[in-house]
């Protein structure tokens, strides 16, 4: 099966929701096209290995992978977006709805490419399209964040840019004929010239982790994020960082082909153990809810990068935790959206007894928060134990035992807030009182989200588990 | 024809110099708008013969780089009363000794690179390495957002001729995606731009103090 209909049946949809005059039913656009995306990716998987080396893209398991988890976090946002834009009715959502299935399209070309420029341009593709949804709100602050995502993250992909020439001029430095392409790179991966290949790595950790947002170059995180629209929210911390994950571990994998494992590896355990500092830092005493949200992914990015780091048993954990933490993400961004509308507020100052209020958005939002800081018996709790096994396993004693501390830290500081926001009595109506209560258009699709957390972390399918087995094997270039 | 070269790489630099010590918004958007046209011409001198693939890069580079960009920054700002730089983190003649420092510092690093023999000699990486260090420069000590846009330029237009030397390994349909992405980034810079000036009167990013710990 060609992949090329999972990059433009999306597109498609975005210019159907471009063209559509009715403000009100534009958004009915979004769960067509997310399902329509969902079944072709569905068929893909089910269709087996014939990964044709068309060149440019391929669907290797780590691309099946990535399009998995970002089909089904989008299939969930786009569940609950017609809700949500019904809400806000009063906002025009003409660019909100293209821009979104413009995101899918190109994260699922990013998934894809086997092309380090076409990989460039796809996830640049991404931050420009993310960038006018960060206006949707229109507020001074909103204008801020956009800003400031826009200009972090163009350089943070400039760079990446020039660690692709690096990696590029690495096989011209040795006269071989020059390639982007990334089997011609595995393939000639022991050849290239070192000291190039290592800068190469550097520049493309540096450029990509800012995209990815791994600390300390993650400052755009909490203001984009915190003024994100929910929707927005899950998408960026749950798909286009798991993008610009995707192109970290292409660069991973080109390391280990080469015999240079060695030297990445270290760089991604401390990368990966900097950013949960910085989280658990940052978290404590928190007040904003969606800064908060914030750092919990800078936090999951430097887990991510730590599995990634530490290798074998926990890439396996790391690859587990992308899709987990993705539909984790979900919940906790939307049931925190549907709390921000019903208090008209995210401060912890303001926001207190959720669950007298919203109860059904609380207890989802309260769920939301075991399963990612990895209570049982949710995915992520699977993913995250994982890693810490493969890491003391792996003799890696120290790293380990500081990954369980700053778990540990982060749980305490984001449960304090958590509490705070779902119990205590909630301020009198008049101050605070938007007049929203749970609706099922708004709860449904978070409930959705939070059974696949739930399902992985008791039961992993078969075929899954398969596919993470081959696409760890992929990036640590094992036979 | 590799003075030629060499002379293009000087202009470029020199460019970068005039860059950082000017404090004229409307000078700084030419001088980029130069540098675009500049390295246009650098394509057809890297090598030997002229390729149509080299041509087709210089004109769109001289295009994107030399027109459509400038064009749009302009536009971002027509309506933006103040046109210079004022008060940027680090004075204008201190950024200007940096920037000396950093071409320096360009030139010896690039001597202890293992570049491929036929490259050695050139004084593209060097000149590359000089542009991206500006860009940073500029990006990090200015405090308007059009500055910041302009050294983002810059710093694209550093990479762009590092890029320059893997002429081969480019296929034009990525060149084409990087140079697209590059007019989009900046029309949505501008746009923002625009909204920043109408919101805050203003658009000195120091302004933007409401978002922080």
């Amino acid at each position: 099966m060609s992949p090329l209909p999972l990059v433009l049946a999306p597109l498609g949809f975005a210019a159907v929701a471009l063209a559509m005059p009715s403000n009100r039913w534009r958004p009915v656009v979004l769960p067509i096209g997310a399902l329509c995306h969902l079944a072709l990716v569905i068929a893909v998987l089910a269709h087996g290995d014939s990964t044709a080396a068309s060149g440019w893209l391929s669907l290797d398991p780590l691309a099946r992978l990535v399009l998995l988890t970002v089909a089904l976090l989008f299939t969930c946002c786009a569940l609950y977006a017609p809700g949500y834009l019904a809400v806000r009715h009063d906002r025009p959502n003409r660019r909100f709805c293209s821009g979104l299935l413009l995101q899918v399209a190109m994260l699922s070309l990013v998934a894809m490419s086997h092309h380090l420029g076409l990989l460039w341009v796809g996830l640049e593709a991404t931050t420009l399209a993310s960038a006018p949804l960060l206006y949707f709100n229109q507020t001074p602050r909103a204008l801020e964040a956009a800003w400031k995502f826009l200009l972090i993250g163009s350089v943070g992909i400039a760079l990446a840019l020039l660690g692709s020439f690096f990696l590029a001029y690495s096989e011209l430095a040795t006269q071989q004929p020059s390639s982007l392409q990334f089997d011609d790179l595995m393939a000639a991966a022991p050849q290239l010239s070192k000291p190039w290949l290592h800068a190469a790595f550097v520049t493309l950790l540096v450029g990509y982790g800012t995209k990815m947002g791994l600390a300390p170059m993650h400052t755009w995180k909490p203001d984009a994020y915190g003024e994100a629209p929910g929707i927005l929210g899950a998408m960026l911390a749950g798909g286009l960082t798991t993008g610009a994950f995707l192109a970290i571990l292409r660069m991973l994998a080109l390391m280990h082909a080469a015999g240079e494992g060695s030297f990445a590896r270290p760089i991604l355990v401390f990368m990966g153990l900097l950013s949960m500092v910085f989280a658990a830092v940052f978290m404590v005493r928190q007040k904003d809810i969606k800064r908060m949200l914030a750092y919990s992914s800078v936090e999951h990015m430097g887990i991510l990068a730590l599995g990634a780091g530490i290798g074998g048993l926990a890439m396996f954990g790391a690859l587990f935790h992308m899709l987990n933490n993705a539909m984790t993400k979900a919940v906790l961004f939307l049931s925190v959206g549907n709390i921000h509308r019903a208090f008209g507020s995210k401060s912890t100052d303001d926001v207190t007894g959720a669950l007298g209020r919203v109860p059904v958005s609380a207890a989802l939002f309260l769920a939301g928060f075991l399963a990612i800081t990895g209570s049982p018996p949710f995915g992520p709790f699977v993913s995250e134990f994982t890693i810490a096994r493969a890491a003391f396993a792996d003799g890696q004693p120290v790293a380990g035992g500081l990954y369980l501390a700053l778990l540990m830290a982060v749980f305490l500081g984001m449960g304090s807030t958590v509490l705070a926001v779902v119990q205590g009595e909630s301020p009198s109506p008049s101050s605070t009182n938007s007049g929203h209560v749970d609706r099922p258009s708004l709860t449904l699709p978070i409930v959705f989200a939070l059974l696949v957390v739930l399902g992985l972390g008791i039961w992993l399918p078969g075929p899954l588990r398969d596919l993470l087995d081959r696409a760890s094997a992929y990036v640590e270039a094992r036979p | 024809m590799n003075h030629t070269l060499d002379g293009l790489l000087v202009l470029v630099v020199l460019l970068d110099f005039f860059a950082l010590g000017t404090s004229r918004v409307m000078a700084l958007i030419r001088a980029s708008a130069m540098q675009g046209v500049v390295l246009a011409g650098v394509p057809l001198l890297v090598h030997a013969e002229i390729s149509g693939h080299a041509l087709l890069i210089a004109v769109g580079s001289l295009v994107v780089k030399g027109f459509v960009v400038p064009l749009l920054l302009m536009r971002a700002i027509r309506d933006v009363t103040i046109r210079r730089e004022v008060e940027p983190l680090i004075g204008f003649t201190a950024s200007l000794l940096l920037g000396g420092l950093g071409a320096g510092l360009a030139l010896v690093f690039s001597g202890h690179l293992p570049l491929a023999p036929e490259h050695a000699q050139a004084q593209l990486v060097p000149a590359s390495f000089a542009t991206i260090f500006t860009g940073f420069l500029m990006l990090t000590t200015r405090q308007k957002a059009i500055t910041q846009v302009v050294g983002y330029m810059f710093l694209d237009n550093g990479i762009f001729l590092f890029g320059l030397l893997l002429i081969d390994a480019m296929p034009f349909l990525v060149e084409v995606g990087v140079l697209l992405d590059l007019v989009v980034a900046v029309f949505v810079m501008g746009i923002i731009l625009h909204r920043i000036q109408r919101t805050f009167s203003t658009i000195n990013t120091t302004q933007f103090s409401t978002l922080k710990e």
